[in-house]
């Protein structure tokens, strides 16, 4: 039977099957960070177990990490307390870590690929729903709460049931000033935030296929948003290409067995899905989030929706409840809309090919006076590529402030946050209330249309800045 | 992890859509290493001002409401992060038990894992169930997972659907470890045919 990228990763991972299908499935690559692991080391540690495979396992701190000067190590006693039991937990145990002082920290959905420790065919988790991100290197790669995190470092197995196969299908080729943000964006606003709960998302057709690396994992990246656990893309030479030569991937001979066996993945021609949405590339324009859920989001030439004109009662005073929040009226139009602070980062969008657009945008231009604009880069390598590629310097001649890498203002447990009433262009994934600092209002979009807000003051159709 | 029986109980109604779990226990409230104390931040911007003082018109701020052990919520309760954390913070006030149309998988599943029962009925079913909670603390809903039904304050009873072996889990106490470590050699037969199959997967030997 014709059988899915999903479907192959699947079989190929089931360790034992049990009577009412739950499987023991195998995992490949557990990654780790500091805010979902403490508990799960302590009950590895009550429980007199080890860390079943080391060598498959790796951690790094993100969240909490300070993204300016860094020698003075982290102030707030709460989040040190954090980073500091990670480092006693992996020391502990035996579990491979980058230090936040090494060049290589960073998020770790931009590490995971930048070190070559996420391949395709891989079984991928993490205890953070972003882990979506991964699957964009044609790997099974989704989030884990902290007792799966202790299930998978007792036992590098966890107890699932298959989801189901949904194809996300994005025809032709984008727009000028459109990205792979905007893609994303719109199949949210298409879907919903349920769409695809239930369903591992894979995406296909020739605007994906056109993607880079980066923009495929900004894709996968916001598959959670769209309630799918999963998100994945076929590997193909862009693939290979990328992983060829990063550190952990494998070299030389065992690199084209490698690539032989990632040529089998792709889904078969004749595979079904569940649920198949199609998009046509064309039509997708520069996306701006209006509400306080990644559904509600518009074109950047829209106007805010009118809770009058909703017939569904329950959902009108939902769309009262965001545009109150937000601070937004009825019929408003998006573009023009005055912006507070802008920030470029998140595992979504702070590869240097996220940088490189926000640059282009930035360059011999000047952030508007009253604006902060924040770049933090996703890893400490970006940040040392961007600065050998002098756009660090296009940044700061433009006014931005440039950072240490980390999450930072994505989710705000740093000292990274926006103050009550504040309004933010943001590259991030998530504009829930009180996300990037209590009473912040978020407005998710792509890096080049940050750019293009830093730099108007306002949210703006980057395609007038090109 | 403390079996779930049956659950006879105060239901909070909280006819709220697409609950995150940024609302159900914000990320600067995640700073800590145990899994205790994160009830006093459940719903955190819903049911307190800024100046920490409660905001008297959130549910679980209602006298009647402060000893539920049952929500009733709108669709896609939970949806949003995978921090074990919402669960936690739940249990942690008291809720063993959330009813709503559906559910983000992630927290979904991290709901079984704390002896928590996530109940998903349809749309009008929840209304009604919504309907009782409203009634306050004198219609008391009782949940048994062994026969999967509610029974109403009304006495009439509804079933509902669970996952077997979850419900064998929950019902039991089950620590899902225990359970897989069971399958032990069969892990340890997978890892040595991958390993030959398989030379060319990396592992980490040293950072």
């Amino acid at each position: 039977m014709a059988k899915t990228l999903f479907d192959k990763i699947w079989d190929a991972h089931v360790v034992d099957r049990m009577e009412d299908g739950t499987c023991v499935l195998y995992i490949d690559r557990h990654l780790v960070h500091e805010v979902t692991s403490p508990q799960a080391f302590e009950g590895l540690r009550l429980a007199g177990r080890r860390v079943r495979r080391t060598d498959a396992t790796i951690a790094v701190a993100d969240h909490n990490v300070p993204t300016e000067d860094r020698s003075a190590g982290i102030t707030e006693p709460e989040s040190r307390l954090q980073v500091e039991t990670l480092e006693r937990n992996v020391a502990d145990f035996g579990v491979p870590y980058i230090p936040v002082t090494d060049a290589r920290q960073g998020i770790v959905h931009i590490i995971g690929p930048e070190q070559g420790l996420s391949l395709p065919g891989m079984t991928i988790v993490c205890g953070d729903s972003h882990t979506s991100t991964h699957g964009a290197m044609g790997a099974l790669a989704f989030g884990i709460g902290t007792s799966e995190v202790e299930h998978v470092l007792a036992t590098q197995t966890l107890l699932q049931k298959p989801a189901k196969n949904m194809l996300v299908q994005v025809d032709g080729l984008l727009p000028p000033g459109c990205t792979a943000k905007d893609i994303i964006l719109a199949v949210i606003g298409r879907i919903g935030t349920a769409g695809g709960n239930g369903h591992v998302i894979e995406y296909a057709g020739e605007a994906i296929r056109a993607l880079d690396m980066a923009g495929r994992m900004t894709v996968c990246n916001m598959s959670i948003e769209a309630g799918a656990r999963a998100g994945l893309i076929a590997p193909d030479e862009t693939t290979f290409a990328y992983i060829e030569g990063r550190p952990y991937a494998p070299h030389g001979e065992a690199f084209d067995q490698a690539v032989a066996y990632w040529r089998t993945l792709p889904s078969d021609a004749g595979a079904t899905y569940d649920k198949t949405v199609i998009l046509n590339a064309a039509d997708i324009t520069p996306q701006v989030s209006w509400g306080t859920s990644p559904e509600a989001v518009l074109p950047i030439t829209g106007t805010v929706p009118d809770p009058a004109a909703e017939p569904d009662d329950a959902r009108a005073a939902q769309l009262r409840q965001m545009l109150a929040y937000m601070d937004l009226k009825p019929g408003q139009k998006l573009a023009g809309l005055p912006i507070d602070v802008v920030f470029i980062g998140s595992c979504t969008n702070a590869r240097i090919e996220d940088l490189r657009a926000a640059a282009a945008v930035a360059r011999n231009r000047h952030v508007a006076s009253g604006v902060r604009a924040l770049i933090v880069p996703g890893s400490g390598l970006v940040k040392a590529q961007a600065e050998a590629e002098g756009l660090a310097q296009v940044f700061l001649d433009a006014g931005f402030e440039w950072r240490e890498a980390g999450c930072s203002m994505c989710l705000g447990m740093n000292p990274d946050k926006l103050t009550a009433g504040q309004r933010c262009a943001s590259t991030s994934n998530r504009n829930f209330e009180g996300r990037q600092g209590p009473g912040g209002r978020t407005h998710l979009l792509s890096p080049a249309m940050a750019a293009a807000a830093a730099v108007t003051g306002a949210l703006t159709d980057v395609r007038e800045l090109l | 992890m403390t079996p779930f029986t049956t659950l006879t109980a105060i239901a909070a109604p909280l006819p709220l859509a697409n609950v995150d779990t940024d609302k159900i226990i914000p990320a600067r409230f995640l700073k800590t290493i145990k899994r205790s104390g994160l009830g006093t931040h459940l719903f955190d911007a819903l049911r307190y001002h800024a100046d920490g003082s409660e905001k008297p018109e959130f549910v679980l701020n209602e006298n009647k409401y402060r000893s539920a052990e049952i929500l009733v919520a709108g669709e896609n309760f939970g949806c949003g992060s995978s921090r074990e954390h919402a669960p936690w913070a739940l249990l942690d006030f008291g809720i063993r038990c959330v009813i709503a149309p559906s559910f983000a998988d992630i927290f979904h599943g991290n709901c079984f894992k704390n002896g928590i029962l996530p109940i998903v009925l349809p749309a009008e079913i929840c209304e009604q169930l919504m309907a009782d909670a409203r009634l306050g603390a004198n219609a008391r809903i009782t949940v048994d997972l062994a026969t999967q039904t509610i029974t109403r304050p009304d006495g009439t009873t509804i079933r509902f659907e669970v996952d077997a072996f979850r419900k064998h889990c929950l019902l039991n106490g089950l620590d899902d470890i225990g359970l897989t470590l069971e399958h032990a050699p069969a892990i340890d037969a997978f890892e040595a045919r991958r390993n030959a199959e398989q030379k060319w997967q990396p592992n980490i030997r040293q950072v």
